[in-house]
């Protein structure tokens, strides 16, 4: 058995440094299209003021991207270092995703980032555009590839598991692609990178706005977002991915999580609003409900019902005890008593071994399981329920306080009289960091739901970790606070700085600090604006 | 599927290496420019000189080391799990210094301060320096055999310590690659800057070249002379289902040089790696960088296949459980895996090798002073 508290350190490595590389990867993801919107519109109609915002908000897409490139470096290291019998036992199938999103997509993102940033003087204007565009449709292609790779581990189709080879192989990789959870998942996540760019340069052009400087700049840099942003945020939260949650057990003990039902109620469920849910009482407290409600996000449908945890656990029971029998089987065969008798039965109850594994934190031999060691694995077949509980509340009520003001926002903006709309500027301004709290409060619901899987019935997390020792992981989750944090701080001193600069740090002799002397802040003042002569 | 098992496999193994040539010649080349960038830049505007002949590059060129992981992952995922945990220290040790890079290449000239953009240089020089070195030590260690074994459900475990990973045979191993990778980035620089820096480069390229072949020579005599390798005594055929633990593997004396007896063309690896290095000090001094990137790029890879091939169809020995090792027959991937990678590596990799030669014409020139300076505000 692993060390339970090495584990636990593994876990929040790998929990911390994702959560850390998401914060940077949505605003790569929704601002590289924004930067798109602005060049299309330069080289359309040939208007130096789009080069320039192309340029700025180019600066800070490159103050984050730099960052998300580093953290990224760490998520292609760490399945490796600290989950090794999770790259082993998946890695047939995981592997390819991640393989082929490098070969296709982070190769195109970033081979066209350089020249997105260094080549304007040596490009076309035309060849400049579809530098950019390709760098946007990389990252995005990217995230597909990485989608597909996690909305396996939610739901693992297209492949076998092998007693010869002892791990999971492929047999459809067009299943795998075709996941219908990872479908979903792309679709939602890739729309909430672009709402949470639209947001970015919503917040930061309605402070000049509010500050009263580069009106022409901001203006424009607002309408182009708010509009991404409204088609954005429709899209996320119309094609949230609960309807990827039919699909599969982890998805629907999710969902029962989410929604802290623990019994099965007639369809359509209601939905909870508010409760304390209790994982030891397996109940939920001082629940507010509205009726119908669940039903209807959950299944988009009134007669289909959404089942409650403790019929899942039931069943899920049922599923242990098989895989206690699939495990004595497999140990057979390991053994070399490769009889067809013994083949038969292994692959009677192969699709709960992974349940039967659930039992490896409690004993070596999970075929021997006490009563008591079955009623633990079943406890623990379901995920925490409050913090999902809550979690989720979180995302959804950013995401709504988000479409209140960007619709606000597109109908001042319509009418050409946004600047004058101080208080919704100001809203704009202090939400920045909204998106930012949805796409992470998104995360843990999709990753900490899955628990107690690593791969949804199939690997639990307790045993995919690394044979390392709880000693390694203080020193390396050490290291990486220590050097996250720095790095943290020093891309939040440069996106401040950017940011107040505002187009003036691109030193083209046309924006509001350029009028005062000395005031570049630490950069070489511009020594003649000249005019730019295209 | 027009391949069958067998040859998939030994297909991967050549395709693993491709990637990590391909990540040698690129982005080592970027790190042996950050293992000088200390040295050859006397001023700020030189560094950023220095700094700005690979920055539209650098992050395309990363992506060889990132997609050379992924399709570890892929296709050897037993290689994976287990040097990549094995190696755990060294393994972040490499990452935390690969943190320094994208940071310090966009973020250095973003402020003026010279505490600041020193700070950069030297998180640069360390990013170039130190994965280098991490990447020809656990090269040598490969060589040396590595201390883990598999448990019976294929569980592995590493029994070694970090220390230990720093053996002096490592060590050579290590400096073969800082050296060969400065080369390459030495005879970059002088292909792409103007003087002073040019010839400053010129004489680094001789410098590192030397270095390379002395270390690269003295890491073979002692592989020929006092190291033992690992040897195949039986297994399933090629093509069967990979069973890492099904086969027999003896330690023996020089049974790295097994190959080149019975094989003596593969002798050719090691003479492309040294006439490789050779010519390109050779064109470095004659003015002719051009011609000397090629030939340095072509000394590192013989040096790398010099390595693979001494120890194929080796890929993680053990020196602690020989049956255990991981080879390129038995630590693979499905059929079915392999034929989906190997097409979108057929389709995938000729596409980035046009793209990325693409970027490399249209920002083709020599970057000097006086561009930095008009360009103040774009350049890194």
């Amino acid at each position: 058995m692993l060390d339970s508290s090495m584990i636990e350190l593994s876990r929040w490595q790998f929990a911390s440094t994702a959560m850390y590389h998401f914060l940077f990867v949505p605003l790569t993801l929704g601002l590289s299209w924004i930067l798109v919107i602005m060049e299309s519109v330069y080289v359309m109609t040939g208007r130096e003021i789009y080069r320039d915002m192309t340029k700025f908000w180019g600066k800070l897409f490159g103050i984050n991207f730099a960052l998300g490139v580093t953290t990224g470096l760490t998520m292609e290291f760490q399945f490796g270092t600290n989950w090794s019998y999770y790259s082993h036992y998946v890695g047939d199938v995981f592997g390819a995703p991640l393989a082929i999103e490098g070969l296709m997509a982070f190769f195109l993102e970033s081979t066209f980032i350089g020249l997105f940033f260094l080549g304007w003087e040596r490009l076309t204007k035309r060849q400049h555009l579809a530098v950019t565009f390709l760098m946007a449709f990389g990252s995005n292609l990217s995230a597909l590839w990485i989608l597909v790779a996690n909305g396996w581990m939610q739901n693992p189709v297209g492949a076998e598991f092998s007693y010869e080879t002892m791990r999971m192989e492929m047999v459809s990789f067009w299943e795998v692609v075709m996941n219908p959870v990872a479908q979903v998942k792309f679709v939602h996540t890739v729309a909430a990178g672009y709402v949470t760019g639209a947001m970015f340069v919503l917040g930061i052009s309605s402070w000049y706005m509010l500050k009263g400087r580069d009106l022409p700049f901001a203006k424009r840099s607002f309408s182009v977002a708010v509009g991404f942003g409204l088609a954005s945020i429709l899209s996320v939260i119309l094609l949230g991915d609960e309807s990827g949650y039919e699909v599969g057990d982890v998805q629907r003990v999710k969902l029962a999580a989410i929604e802290a039902e623990w019994h099965t109620e007639p369809a359509p469920a209601a939905f909870t609003i508010y409760g304390i849910p209790d994982n030891e009482a397996e109940e939920t407290q001082d629940a507010i409900k509205v009726p119908w409600l669940l039903g209807l996000i959950a299944t988009r449908s009134l007669d289909t019902e959404v089942k409650g945890l403790k019929d899942l656990m039931r069943e899920h029971e049922a599923r242990i005890r098989s895989g206690m029998i699939a495990y004595s089987y497999l140990e057979r065969l390991r053994g070399g008593e490769k009889t067809p008798e013994n083949i038969a039965a292994f692959e009677a109850h192969k699709a709960d071994l992974g349940y039967g594994l659930l039992l490896k934190r409690y004993t070596e031999n999970p075929a021997a399981a006490t009563e008591e060691q079955i009623r633990m694995a079943v406890k623990d077949s379901i995920p925490e329920v409050a913090p999902l509980f809550w979690t989720f509340r979180i995302m959804v009520g950013a995401g709504v306080w988000m479409l209140l003001l960007i619709v606000l926002g597109f109908y001042y903006n319509a009418k050409r009289v946004i600047q004058n709309q101080r208080w919704l500027l100001r809203l704009f301004l202090f939400s920045i960091p909204v998106p930012w709290i949805a796409a992470e409060t998104g995360w843990f619901v999709a990753e900490f739901g899955r628990q107690p899987w690593a791969i949804g019935e199939v690997l639990p997390t307790s045993i995919a970790a690394s044979s390392l020792t709880a000693n390694d992981l203080i020193i390396s989750l050490s290291g990486f606070i220590l050097f996250y944090t720095i790095l943290f701080i020093i891309e939040m001193y440069l996106m401040f700085k950017f940011a107040r600069l505002g187009p003036s740090s691109l030193h083209t002799g046309r924006y509001h600090h350029e009028c005062e002397t000395g005031h570049a802040g630490g950069m070489t003042p511009a020594t003649a604006p000249h005019q730019q002569a295209d | 599927m027009i391949f069958d098992y067998e040859t998939l496999k030994f297909i991967w193994w050549v395709l693993v290496g491709v990637l990590l040539i391909g990540f040698a010649v690129t982005d080592g080349m970027d790190m042996g420019v950050g293992a000088l960038l200390p040295f050859l830049g006397k001023n700020d505007e030189e560094r950023r000189v220095i700094i700005n002949t690979i920055g539209p590059h650098w992050d395309g060129n990363q992506v060889w080391l990132i997609t050379a992981g992924g399709a570890i992952f892929a296709a050897w995922p037993l290689v994976y799990a287990s040097a990549f945990s094995g190696f755990y220290f060294a393994m972040l040790l490499a990452l935390f210094a690969l943190f320094l890079r994208p940071v310090g290449f966009d973020y250095r000239s973003k402020i003026a301060d010279p505490r600041w953009r020193s700070a950069w240089d030297w998180g640069l020089f360390v990013g170039g320096v130190v994965p280098a070195l991490v990447f020809g030590v656990a090269f040598g260690n490969l060589l040396l055999g590595v201390p883990f074994h598999l448990d019976d459900m294929l569980r592995p475990f590493y029994t070694g310590s970090f220390i230990a990973l720093f053996h002096p045979f490592a060590l050579i191993a290590g400096i073969v690659s800082v050296a060969m990778l400065t080369t390459q980035g030495a005879i970059w620089l002088q292909l792409r800057t103007a003087d002073p820096i040019s010839s400053r480069a010129k004489l680094w390229a001789k410098r590192a070249g030397l270095a390379t072949i002395a270390a690269f020579a003295l890491a073979g005599i002692w592989l020929s002379l006092g190291i033992e390798g690992f040897r195949v005594a039986s297994m399933p055929p090629l093509g069967a289902t990979p069973n890492p633990l099904a086969k027999e593997v003896t330690h023996e004396a020089s049974a790295w040089l097994a190959n080149y007896r019975d094989y003596p063309w593969t002798l050719l690896f090691p003479a492309l790696g040294f006439v490789g290095m050779g010519l390109a000090i050779r064109a470095s001094l004659a003015d002719r960088p051009g011609l000397g990137l090629v030939a340095s790029s072509l000394g590192l890879t013989g040096i790398i296949v010099t390595a693979g091939a001494a120890m194929f169809p080796f890929i993680l020995p053990s020196s602690t459980q020989p049956n255990s090792s991981l080879i390129v027959w038995d630590a693979v991937s499905s059929h079915l895996t392999l034929t989906i990678m190997f097409w979108a590596a057929a389709i995938f990799v000729p596409l980035i090798l046009a793209y990325t030669t693409w970027t490399y014409a249209k920002m083709w020139r020599r970057v000097t002073v006086e561009e930095i300076r008009e360009q103040d505000h774009l350049a890194y």
